[in-house]
């Protein structure tokens, strides 16, 4: 079933328009990228550059105005199982504890009682939160809720992340150890994610790519590789010359669109 | 790399709330012990006040609250009067109460599943939405004549002025409900795999509960405030009977009794509805009162 030649996502000439109002917004401007399976993809760009209508496009969420999105060689139509979506603000569901948010996916799977307890035994100590199991989410933290989010599209089989600024909330230090973590989880699973942040550094610690996307309407502008070694040395040389690279790639897709801001 | 893979960190202690300590505790029953006696105080001052109005003015026609005691002890045990009313309560409070819960349940039972199907279908709401906002100023009192028209002097036109009062608010708090929750949710649910009645049962009504228990708590209010009038029509038995019978008898100690009686049913079963709620929203730290 699985192929391991073929691309695991193939965005292909996706645009997007909403409508505002009587007019009109082009949030994304034909977008072409091919994801290998089990890749670390990072989306960089200022806010406004449709990087998180793109993930939703690729979600299922959104459908895109023109183009398509294949995964695994078929055209999303919907959202689906396959692809787990891990939001900034959690979307944990605060009436169930730790234990039924992660058992929820395959509960939905018409499992038996007990495999899907076993699973959500089993991706609740993929992310340590034994002893949390009970709880529900109003009774944890910013960094604890979010592992639940992981650790329950991971107890779904979904084999691509689609994280939207997912640590953006977070205080420094459990951004940290969720980075860490992330890459851990990533490492024992193999699977395929596509993340979107704001910043450079979260995406030259994570990415093997990053597509650096800019405004007005959404598009890439750069595909940059990232071939650091794992774990990632913040304060090495090497790490720092792709930070740069990064943040100049960044600016420079900025500045005219900034330009045109002050003239208008 | 390969070390660390196999292990991740346990969550951080600070992370993890603290019981609270035996101290903390304390205070909380301080603080518990304090509100209780500020509640009960207020209207013992109430009652005072009451009695030196009744002694100063020397009115007749309002009784002092020792006359509404005994009238109390009557009700309940008999040995005083012995007459018509003579340790009835059980059976009024239980016939009042037949009608308050059987309006209040059938008001739940069209008014919750109704509200989510309008909250969630556009058309259902397009549909009935101008209707209900139409239907829902007229007083329920306005509605007593057709009542009684409809279901005959009885219990029933009783159930069905209940209902009325109740329906609006518990309908009107589940489309609330159903509209504000979060987008996200759904979105999670769909990409889980979750579509269909599914959404329905797993997501939109558990979501929807905070202000659905809003909305029955208001409406069973409404369900006491109700009972009076619901009971005008005609019924030989019943709280509010028993009021209006104190009126046509000029008997003001047996229609402030009947007062009294009904506000500590309301009170009681309204302190039932709110420990259900804080049990069912658990989850909910807006509503853990």
């Amino acid at each position: 079933m699985r192929n391991a030649d073929r691309p695991h996502v193939v965005i292909r000439g996706v645009s997007k328009r909403f409508q505002v109002g009587d007019g009109e917004v082009e949030a994304l401007a034909r977008i072409d990228a091919t994801i290998e399976r089990g890749a670390f993809v990072c989306l960089i760009g200022a806010s406004g550059c449709g990087k998180s209508t793109l993930l939703r496009v690729v979600a299922g969420f959104e459908e895109p105005t023109t183009g398509e999105v294949l995964v695994e060689g078929k055209p999303v139509t919907a959202p689906g199982s396959d692809r787990g979506m891990v939001f900034q603000d959690y979307a944990l569901f605060p009436w169930m504890t730790v234990r039924q948010n992660i058992g929820f996916g395959p509960r939905q799977r018409q499992l038996p009682r007990k495999e899907v307890e076993d699973i959500a035994d089993e991706f609740v100590k993929l992310v340590g939160l034994e002893r949390a199991a009970n709880r529900y989410p109003s009774q944890l933290s910013g960094g604890m809720k979010q592992r639940v989010a992981i650790a329950r599209v991971l107890a779904n089989n979904a084999n691509i992340l689609l994280m939207d600024e997912p640590f953006g909330a977070l205080d420094a230090l459990t951004r940290e150890q969720l980075q860490r973590e992330l890459l851990q989880i990533w490492a024992r699973t193999r699977v395929t994610i596509l993340f979107v942040t704001h910043s450079v550094e979260e995406a030259a610690l994570l990415g093997d790519r990053v597509l650096v996307m800019s405004a007005g309407p959404g598009r890439i502008e750069s595909d940059i590789k990232i071939d650091l070694p794992r774990p990632r040395e913040v304060s090495s040389p090497e790490f720092n010359a792709v930070r740069r690279e990064l943040a100049q790639r960044l600016t420079s897709h900025m500045a005219p669109a900034r330009a045109l801001e002050t003239v208008t | 790399m390969s070390e660390q893979v196999t292990a991740l960190p346990e969550a951080t202690p600070q992370s993890v709330p603290e019981a609270p300590s035996a101290a903390r505790r304390r205070r909380h029953l301080a603080e518990k012990i304090r509100a209780v006696a500020l509640g009960v105080g207020f209207p013992l001052v109430l009652i005072l006040l009451w009695d030196r109005a009744v002694a100063i003015t020397g009115t007749r026609l309002v009784p002092s609250p020792r006359e509404v005691a005994v009238m109390m002890y009557d009700f309940s045990f008999g040995g005083i009067y012995d007459d018509a009313f003579s340790a009835t309560i059980l059976t009024h409070i239980w016939k009042s109460m037949t009608r308050v819960y059987g309006g209040f349940f059938l008001a739940a039972l069209i008014g919750i599943p109704l509200g989510l199907m309008i909250g969630r279908i556009r058309l259902l709401r397009q549909l009935l939405d101008p209707t209900i906002n139409l239907l829902r100023p007229i007083p329920v009192t306005a509605w007593l004549p057709l009542s009684m028209i409809f279901f005959g002097l009885g219990p029933n036109a009783a159930i069905f002025l209940v209902f009325l009062g109740a329906f609006y608010p518990i309908l009107l708090n589940t489309i609330f409900g159903v509209r504000s929750v979060d987008v996200r949710l759904f979105e999670a649910a769909a990409m889980l795999g979750c579509s269909g009645s599914a959404m329905f049962r797993q997501i939109v009504f558990p979501a929807s509960l905070p202000a659905i228990f809003n909305g029955l708590r208001i409406a069973h209010g409404f369900a006491w405030i109700l009972i009076v009038v619901g009971e005008m029509t005609g019924v030989p038995t019943g709280l509010g009977s028993v009021i209006m019978d104190g009126r046509t008898l000029s008997r003001t100690d047996l229609v402030v009794t009947g007062m009294i009686v009904i506000g500590v049913c309301g009170f009681v079963t309204d302190r039932i509805i709110v420990i259900i709620s804080n049990r069912v929203l658990q989850w909910s730290p807006q509503h853990h009162a």
